[in-house]
């Protein structure tokens, strides 16, 4: 009930001042050709529409409003005219050849299969984007940022709420950008509109599309297929830069790589697992299994208390490592290193009053994936 | 709007053999609840169909305005993204199946047999049983939402693995409504085929049928191709969640984009099961009160056969973005650009019709120029929808959900609403209040376009539907939809009213309750007696 | 009276009729769905829609090495839940001529304490290139199982056809890595489980 009452008090001062956000009602014409040429067969088509609706309408309503019954209009009662239903019936169709071909173009220009300059692989997953680029040995995922609390309303809105995440997808412009596309778990969308790129990720199977960006700039999207409870807190954000800047970028991730994999060969202070594993913990497992490590069971069991984690420390490592076949817990060997993955078990060892006392050292799960 | 009643029947027979009083031969119906539970009268059994359909319109309203009631404003207010979820799926589930769907076979079971002059539908112990199956698959879809899990929640599409591996345990009891559901449908679908072939009236060929009697004909036979089809990928969905098949799971070899494909070889025709028959409605009420006969009934007959035709070989536009290879998004975006067409023909046989007639605006005739106005822009966004690069950019967009609910809200429901109001006084001996249904119609008109106008903008602004939580720039649109929605919602509540005060009382309607009216079903008195035709009348065409 | 009678009679006639052939019709229906899968699943391997390939092993063609033109096939390998295995690959990407047999080592190895069956599910694209890519062999053809620790290496040695399509210059060959659960003991490796009943 008191939600309610906050709803109701809140959406009356909203309402108040609202009307500052509408900065879009039409589909954006994008910075990239394919995307121009897009808005450019949206508009045409759009404009075409306006103008049969016009001939159609005024038809209509100068019939209904020019043989009124209460005007005394007497009614004919012819029911058929062959040439006129010809007209009809060939016109429209000439109108649509007419759509069809610059359709067909854009159409055949978009599936272009020729060599790109950069190979992205994206993968989606309940509900995080991870992007690999391809040859390179960087990888990362990417979740949103926007805190909890705005979404529950105890904060208010930041600038780019929903639409925020930790880390953007890094673009360059000016070159052709392969992307490859696919999921760990259900039916995903990944789209930017800016982009005109929007593709599903589909388990097990591999899809293609690719853009070649012409300005800079931050370009915000989000998956568009319903993939489950946070379908709509999976945001995509591209920072596309210029060549230069990106190589540049590109150097200094590989290098970030390295220091973030680091330390697998030595002792960890459990204080030190413990600061590093909330960090990892908030990012990537309070979406489903809460800050709280409380859950939301069925679908997403509890961490506090669980019995059989605080048992089982060997099930807990196999479970974070290896997933669980058929549910929305992936295996994190494939995206996490040695030192996250024996982090967030210490962390989720020990936080919410599981106390359990040990610790996990990376060199111990480094060691379980090398073999 | 006082109608008088013109000195000619269309019929050769007194209206007193059609009026059939009830003889004391036929025995005593059984009383009370029992009457409704073995009725095997058709007309009982339409007005079953249609109050379960009302009741199942207001239950997925009530869903309907809990979204849009969270969607308000941004930010979680109401429901948790769990329970949005659910009643996305479940608005749409109970909207398609329980209320679209049932309030035309309702008509049809009401009117098919008056407007062809048979004495009840071919097999009037089946109707029963495939009216009782409602009631029973929607309790148990209902009854999902409060099992352990929760109820649904992948979309009334239900697109696997979401609705497989990853789905509530309530699944199976989805599942098995929908096949009840199901059979419910297809047996409703073999009556009124059966119906139509068999028992015309003597003298009265297939192009002598009224349209509405065409399309509903067109539409038994879509459900009996695809209906069954729809079985078989439950049934695929049922095998991979219980006995470790794996039809649509990669794991096991299968494919997820099948389901998808199976699933639009039934749904597309299932979107013109739900529009012919309105079309059907729309062909009857504009001669009617235009005073003049339909412009072109052979080209609406097929121009209906082609829509129907046609639907089969479009099913993958649902799916530009899935992956496929460019000749198959060519054909599709050309075949589905074709379906313009035909559907071209029927506005403007339509808007011919009006031409040169002599027009008076009662409610069933608003209702019927709001559907050809409105479907019309649902049309279009369709046809934009058809383009397949462009569909990149709307596809799964609030875009996407302002064309189907043009097709839908102002189109099916509009039709329905159109086609009560117009056989109201056949069925009750009143005419309906028509100031009441005046302001009915103006506050749907305008809380359907106040609802689903703006989607068009949040959509191409880029907000993805089924989301319980939206990003700033879409504030503005969500919440004119919203109270859009409110307004829409409500005066639903004088449709009730209006439809309660016409069964209770009103102005007499004679038994051709509207001047221009013609069809075989005006020559019974109003209200209908309860059996009528059992001396089949003898069909004459109307000389113009 | 006799009349209507025979009217009646012929009414119930036609009824019987167009029931009996309705209900031919569901039940034709239901089938066709049913029958769908494995035609979707032939046509996909015809056209390679969605990347599907053929998961039989096919003849090596003797045919001339296109060697104007080269072809960049890209492998990528995947893991999922549930399955304690990696995965890995000689190398990323090779560049090949149409018409050269290529073989690459895969290399799967068991990282837990119990033997387990796995199987390596593939996908191409573009999908325009997947009935151009001959395998001669494959681990894709079959489920493996691998004991605890085990490390096993496969080759997969494939060919691309002359006809591959002039504009595709870039291959990639993704395998992801499933556990096969409920695996029926009896049942040979070489003999894959398939709802759809092909193999």
């Amino acid at each position: 009930m008191r939600s309610l009452w906050r709803w109701i008090v809140s959406s009356s001062v909203f309402l108040s001042i609202t009307s500052v956000h509408a900065n879009g009602w039409n589909m954006p014409r994008g910075v990239t050709d394919v995307s121009g040429e897009i808005y450019g067969l949206h508009m045409t088509i759009f404009w075409i529409c306006v103008v049969i609706g016009a001939v159609v309408f005024g038809a209509m309503f100068y019939s209904l409003f020019r043989y009124r019954h209460s005007k005394g209009a007497k009614s004919a009662n012819f029911h058929e005219h062959t040439t006129v239903e010809i007209f009809w019936t060939t016109i429209p169709l000439l109108i649509l050849v007419g759509m069809a071909v610059p359709a067909t173009a854009t159409l055949t220009k978009m599936y272009d299969a020729s060599e790109a300059d950069l190979d992205v692989m994206i993968i989606g997953q309940q509900w995080r984007w991870r992007y690999e680029y391809l040859g390179e040995e960087v990888a990362f995922t990417s979740n949103m940022s926007t805190p909890r609390a705005q979404i529950s309303g105890e904060e208010g809105f930041g600038e780019h709420y929903l639409r925020e995440v930790d880390e953007p997808l890094v673009l360059p412009i000016n070159r052709k950008v392969r992307f490859l596309m696919t999921s760990d778990d259900v039916i995903h969308s990944w789209w930017v509109p800016e982009l005109a790129v929007k593709q599903d990720t589909i388990p097990g199977f591999i899809n293609e599309n690719w853009v070649n960006i012409n300005e800079p700039g931050i370009y915000r999207g989000q998956c568009a297929e319903l993939c489950g409870i946070d379908h709509a807190f999976m945001p995509i954000v591209v920072h596309a830069m210029e060549e230069a800047e990106f190589d540049a970028w590109m150097v200094e991730r590989k290098e970030a790589m390295k220091q973030e994999a680091l330390g697998v060969d030595r002792e960890w202070e459990m204080q030190e697992l413990m600061a590093r594993g909330e960090t990892v913990f908030e990012s990537i497992c309070a979406a489903c299994h809460q800050s709280e490590g409380q859950g939301a069971p069925p679908a997403f069991p509890a961490l506090a208390g669980n019995a059989r984690l605080i048992e089982d420390r060997e099930w807990h490592i196999q479970t974070v490592i290896n997933g669980v076949s058929g549910t929305a817990m992936p295996a994190f060997r494939n995206t996490l290193n040695p030192v996250e993955l024996a982090s967030v078990v210490t962390y989720t060892r020990n936080a919410w009053g599981n106390d359990t006392g040990d610790s996990v050292q990376p060199a111990d799960i480094a060691r379980r994936l090398a073999q | 709007m006082a109608p008088k009643l013109p000195p000619t029947y269309p019929l050769e027979h007194s209206a007193t053999t059609a009026a059939g009083s009830q003889a004391p031969t036929h025995h005593a119906p059984p009383r009370g609840l029992l009457r409704w539970l073995l009725t095997t009268n058709h007309k009982e059994i339409g007005s079953l169909y249609l109050i379960f359909s009302l009741i199942m319109f207001f239950i997925g309203g009530i869903f309907a305005l809990v979204i849009r009631a969270e969607l308000f404003q941004p930010g979680l207010q109401l429901v948790n993204p769990e329970f949005f979820n659910q009643m996305t799926t479940m608005h749409g589930l109970i909207m398609v199946f329980a209320a679209v769907m049932p309030a035309f076979t309702g008509l049809a079971n009401w009117m098919i047999p008056l407007q062809i002059g048979a004495p009840d539908m071919a097999l009037p112990r089946l109707n029963n049983f495939s009216f009782w199956l409602l009631p029973v698959a929607f309790t148990l879809l209902l009854s999902t939402l409060f099992m352990p899990g929760g109820g649904p929640n992948f979309g009334w599409t239900f697109y696997a693995p979401l609705s497989t591996t990853y789905a509530p345990p309530s699944t199976t009891f989805f599942i098995l409504a929908l096949h009840i559901a199901g059979i419910s449908s297809i047996l409703g679908a073999i009556n009124i085929i059966a119906t139509i072939l068999n028992m015309r009236a003597p003298g009265m060929r297939m192009m002598d049928m009224p349209l509405f009697v065409w399309t509903w004909l067109i539409t038994a036979f879509l459900l009996i191709a695809v209906m069954p089809v729809l079985a078989g990928v439950i049934t695929m969905m049922l095998m991979d969640i219980n006995f470790g098949t794996s039809f649509f799971s990669a794991a096991g070899g299968g494919d997820p984009v099948l389901f998808q494909h199976l699933f639009w070889f039934f749904g597309h025709p299932e979107v013109y099961i739900m529009i012919l028959p309105a079309f059907g409605i729309v062909s009857v009420i504009i001669p009617t009160f235009a005073r003049k006969p339909l412009f072109g009934y052979p080209s609406m007959v097929y121009a209906t056969a082609s829509i129907a035709l046609l639907s089969f070989m479009v099913w993958a536009h649902h799916m530009f973005v899935v992956g496929l290879p460019l000749a198959a998004e060519l054909f599709f975006m050309y075949s589905t650009m074709l379906i313009a067409v035909p559907t071209g023909v029927k506005i403007f046989n339509w808007i011919t019709t009006l031409f040169r007639g002599s027009i008076s605006f009662e409610s069933p005739m608003l209702f019927s120029l709001a559907f050809v106005v409105l479907f019309t822009i649902g049309g279009f966004s369709g046809l934009m929808l058809a383009i397949s690069p462009a569909d990149f950019q709307y596809h799964d967009t609030y875009f996407v959900v302002a064309h189907f609910h043009y097709v839908l809200v102002p189109g099916a429901v509009f039709a329905i609403m159109a086609a009560v109001y117009y056989w109201l006084p056949k069925w009750t001996g009143h005419y309906p209040n028509e100031r009441l249904a005046q302001w009915h119609f103006w506050l749907s008109v305008i809380g359907v376009n106040l609802t689903f106008f703006p989607m068009h903008f949040s959509g191409l602004a880029g907000m993805p539907r089924r989301i319980p939580d939206y990003a700033l720039q879409f504030a503005d649109f969500n919440m004119l939809s919203s109270l859009g929605a409110f307004l829409f919602g409500f005066s639903q509540l004088l449709f009730v009213l209006g439809v309660v005060l016409c069964v209770r009382g009103g102005k007499k309607a004679p038994a051709q309750a509207w001047e221009g009216a013609w069809d075989l079903e005006w020559t019974v008195p109003s209200p209908a007696p309860l059996h009528t035709f059992e001396t089949p009348p003898v069909f004459k065409r109307p000389t113009p | 009276m006799n009349n209507q009678q025979q009217e009646i009679f012929e009414q119930s006639v036609g009824i019987r009729r167009t029931v009996g052939r309705s209900i031919a019709a569901l039940v034709g229906m239901f089938a066709f769905a049913f029958a769908l899968v494995p035609l979707y699943d032939a046509f996909c391997r015809l056209t390679g829609i969605n990347g599907k390939v053929d998961t039989t092993a096919q003849a090596f063609v003797h045919e001339s090495v296109d060697e104007s033109r080269y072809v960049t096939v890209q492998f990528i390998t995947r893991g999922s839940a549930g399955l304690p295995w990696k995965m890995d690959v000689e190398t990323q990407q090779v560049r090949v001529h149409p018409g050269q047999p290529t073989e690459v080592d895969f290399t799967f190895s068991n990282q837990s304490d119990q033997s387990n069956w796995g199987r390596a599910v593939p996908s191409v694209s573009p999908s325009e290139a997947s009935p151009h890519l001959r395998k001669m062999s494959c681990f894709c053809f079959a489920e493996q199982q691998l004991q605890a620790g085990e490390k096993l290496t496969i080759p997969l040695v494939f060919q691309l056809t002359h006809e591959l399509p002039e504009e595709i210059s870039t291959i990639t060959l993704v395998y992801t890595l499933y556990p096969v659960k409920n695996r029926v003991s009896q049942l040979s490796s070489q003999q894959t489980q398939h709802a759809g009943g092909t193999i």
